[in-house]
């Protein structure tokens, strides 16, 4: 299975995150799995004419395209010329390219939330009026429209995560070059259900904080981050808790909210990405499964019975209060 | 070759987009136009929201310098509200960046800049076998033990911020997590086996030794390791000749802590060292795709032009300090600090620039190593910093690819203006209004060409030994 690499309007951090990719490394991952990179703009040694010549080769067919791999949303702007990004040496946008190549890929996969759904390149009135490839925002339809399926006849696959995790992209190709992708294996967002199944709250080791609210009022405090501090990981899909990040971290191991990246539009989320917006007193944005009033009532009762381990040990920069050994019997 | 214009790209192994327009005549780069084709505008997105803010969005402007922008951040805030971070978790945060600088030292050399050396027009070469083997991309023994020790040096950054790249852990205040002592010895042990594969792969001897030489003679007299490897070659091809700077290097001061600064900030121009002084900055707009007057980065506006005007060709603004193009980089925070082999090799070309990064590869192990040692796991990690409701500040820090600025003025809560230039942005910066070529473009002129070459290797060297960041210079 042959891979060919765009980075298109973003930052470059899911490639960065993909060679931290663990044991095997990225190279020797990739190659074990029978996949090949065409061209991957960080790492092939071809440039300039060899690279033009290789996309000609791969628009006449004289090259059959396996996997296109999207890094980055797609500029649109100005006034939709795409001249916001031109693939430089050629004299075409990176939309104008994007949307040639996509149809002659068997699968397209988008890495990363700016080209799944736009992303960060998106934020703040998009000013390059970026879009993903196949969502904008979390309405359906980006620069390819929502009945857009590779040639394989999958949607295009959104390994969605600000930057994505390695092995998201890595499990993703090799699932891909083994046929056992199918549309069932995706979400509602198409992204791979093998982590966008279970939530950021999965394995957080805040859990026990969070059963008693027993909430961090500030970030540097170890108690968990709802309450105040803007963490919405009872919402965002990912298993960053379940298998780690570079060796041992995660967003909320560290001490600072999990801010949904792997959502559409998580780059706006109307308050400041580190403060929870409350009504009354009460936050907004509960988990999105649960009746608020059945939350509320059991946060109450939790809050009321929390012990003084948890209470001070939630607002201390590390934990001051011990679990107490069980006494000795007899 | 005589009268001819190339435009080289897609320009890849570099972060991001680029485009070089060349005019050669006589077999020789007479001219050449740098040309950074994306724009995203990040300064115009932060315009009006909270200002910690920054710190979650300017990140995600670059992958490969992502706590450099956060640091800037970070500084710039700080100083907004008056605010000092905990000593240690303002040494945490240098750890943090220091860890993300040598990675990138490290990809730079592996993965961006040695495989253009296993090309066949060297296949007559006597090192040529030898770096193939060794540099060959995506299949030589270099490129995976480059990625192998960096994703292991990187379990640093997995347990002091969450993440890389794009993390949150670093504060006005200081740091969101505090170490313990057993975060303490795990660091040291992912920094020993960091230091074991520096000495054993990449340099071949003892780093202290590299870090201790002071003349060129000696440098090129280093044979072992990879960086010996890469000595041969630059004797052979004289890459000292190829591409040569101006000489006159801007660092604003590496890992800025209470005890003072890991490397110097300076300029460094006519052989003599001055303090930093920004009140002559501005970024000059006249070859930029921007609107606007030429001004200070503390009152700059970022206002594309959609009209995309002839006379200029390239998103990229033009810094300049009081009127001159600098360089930045990994050469001129050496430079600016004092090392006497960067002293040296000041004004050099492909040769300096590489060998500076080496430089500072091999001193920047032990100033981790210090930095762990000094780690007091029961201390305060943060000093919580209030949110700011009005005032200026600019953050100033050093990427691996040299002098990073953000400038942002906070009024009524909400960021009123956020300006940013980032090294790339000195380094390829277009021609300015008096028409004075920014240092890539000046660099490029004399790059020899070979008849029928499209995408001059020699050209790629030069650009390539910038270590150039796109996703970062237009932002």
């Amino acid at each position: 299975m042959n891979v060919l690499w765009l980075q298109t309007s973003g930052c470059g951090g899911c490639t960065m995150s993909v060679l931290c990719a663990d044991a095997p490394n990225f190279f020797d991952l990739l190659d074990n799995a029978g996949v090949r990179i065409l061209w991957h703009p960080a790492l092939s040694v071809e440039s300039g004419e060899e690279v033009i010549a290789l996309l000609e080769r791969i628009v006449r067919g004289d090259v059959p395209l396996d996997v296109l791999c999207v890094e980055g949303a797609i500029a649109r702007g100005p006034r939709g010329t795409g001249r916001y990004q031109m693939l430089s040496g050629t004299g075409r946008s990176m939309f104008d390219w994007a949307l040639e190549l996509a149809p002659l890929a068997q699968h397209v996969v988008a890495v990363g939330s700016c080209a799944a759904f736009g992303g960060v390149s998106s934020a703040g009135g998009n000013p390059s009026d970026a879009a993903g490839l196949q969502y904008e925002g979390s309405h359906a339809g980006g620069i390819l429209p929502p009945e857009f399926r590779g040639r394989a006849g999958l949607p295009v696959v959104n390994v969605a995560g600000c930057p994505t995790h390695p092995d998201w992209v890595t499990e993703t190709l090799m699932l891909l070059a083994s046929d056992a992708l199918g549309p069932t294996d995706l979400d509602a967002l198409a992204r791979p259900r093998f982590y966008a199944e279970h939530l950021v709250h999965h394995g957080c080791p805040k859990n026990e904080f969070y059963e008693y609210k027993a909430s961090a009022t500030r970030l540097c405090e170890i108690g968990c981050m709802m309450e105040h501090l803007g963490c919405v990981g009872t919402q965002a899909v990912g298993d960053c808790n379940i298998r780690p990040w570079n060796g041992s971290g995660s967003c909320t191991r560290a001490g600072y909210p999990c801010i949904s990246c792997t959502a559409p539009e998580f780059e706006e989320p109307k308050h400041a990405f580190t403060e929870t917006p409350k009504v009354a007193g009460i936050p907004v944005g509960l988990p999105s499964d649960m009746p608020k009033a059945w939350f509320m009532a059991l946060a109450s009762l939790s809050k009321a019975a929390t012990p003084e381990r948890l209470s001070k040990n939630a607002v201390a920069d590390r934990v001051e209060i011990l679990p107490s050994p069980r006494k000795p019997r007899g | 070759m005589s009268g001819t214009r190339l435009v080289v790209g897609p320009f890849n192994r570099v972060e991001g987009d680029l485009e070089v327009s060349l005019d050669i005549d006589d077999g020789a780069v007479q001219s050449a136009r740098v040309n950074a084709p994306l724009y995203r505008g990040f300064e115009t997105m932060l315009m009006g929201r909270p200002p910690s803010d920054a710190l979650t969005l300017t990140p995600r402007i670059c992958g490969i310098c992502s706590i450099s922008q956060s640091s800037a951040a970070v500084h710039a805030l700080a100083a907004a509200g008056g605010h000092r971070p905990a000593p240690q978790g303002a040494a945490m945060a240098a750890l943090i960046h220091a860890v993300e600088n040598a990675a990138d030292h490290l990809a730079h050399f592996n993965l961006f800049f040695m495989p253009d050396f296993t090309r066949p027009c060297y296949a007559d070469r006597p090192w040529y076998d030898r770096t193939v083997e060794r540099f060959k991309a995506l299949e030589g023994a270099a490129p995976k033990q480059g990625i192998e020790a960096r994703t292991a040096l990187m379990h640093i950054l997995g347990l002091l911020a969450g993440k890389w790249p794009h993390t949150l852990a670093i504060q006005p205040g200081g740091v969101t997590r505090a170490p313990g002592p057993r975060d303490k010895v795990r660091i040291m042990a992912s920094l020993t086996a960091f230091r074991r594969f520096l000495e054993g792969v990449v340099f071949g001897g003892s780093l202290e030794e590299f870090a201790a030489i002071e003349t060129p003679d000696a440098l090129m007299a280093w044979d072992t390791g990879d960086v010996g490897l890469f000595l041969r070659i630059a004797a052979d091809l004289d890459l000292d000749a190829l591409g040569r700077g101006s000489g006159r290097y801007l660092s604003f001061g590496a890992y800025p802590m209470s005890s003072g600064h890991g490397f110097d900030p300076g300029l460094w121009a006519e052989g003599r060292l001055d303090p930093l002084d920004l009140s002559g900055l501005v970024e000059d707009l006249s070859h930029a795709w921007m609107l606007g007057e030429t001004s200070h980065p503390a009152t700059g506006q970022t206002l594309p032009d959609e009209e995309m005007r002839a006379e200029a060709y390239t998103w990229c603004k033009a810094p300049r300090l009081n009127g001159q193009t600098y360089e930045v980089g990994a050469i001129a925070r050496q430079v600016v600090d004092g090392h006497p082999l960067a002293r040296a090799l000041a004004g050099g070309g492909v040769l300096a620039r590489v060998a500076g990064r080496l430089l500072e590869l091999a001193r920047t192990q032990g100033l981790m190593e210090d930095l762990a040692r000094g780690i007091e796991p029961g201390a305060a990690f943060m000093d919580p910093a209030p949110d700011v409701q009005s005032g200026t500040g600019a953050g100033l820090v050093e990427a691996a690819r040299g002098a990073l600025g953000h400038w942002v003025r906070v009024q009524d809560g909400r960021i009123a203006c956020y300006q940013i230039i980032a090294p790339t942005t000195w380094n390829f910066s277009p021609r300015d209004a008096r028409d004075v070529p920014g240092p890539l473009e000046t660099a490029l002129v004399g790059t020899p060409v070979a008849e029928g070459e499209t995408t001059p290797v020699a050209v790629q060297h030069i650009v390539r030994s910038f270590d150039p960041c796109m996703v970062c210079t237009v932002h």
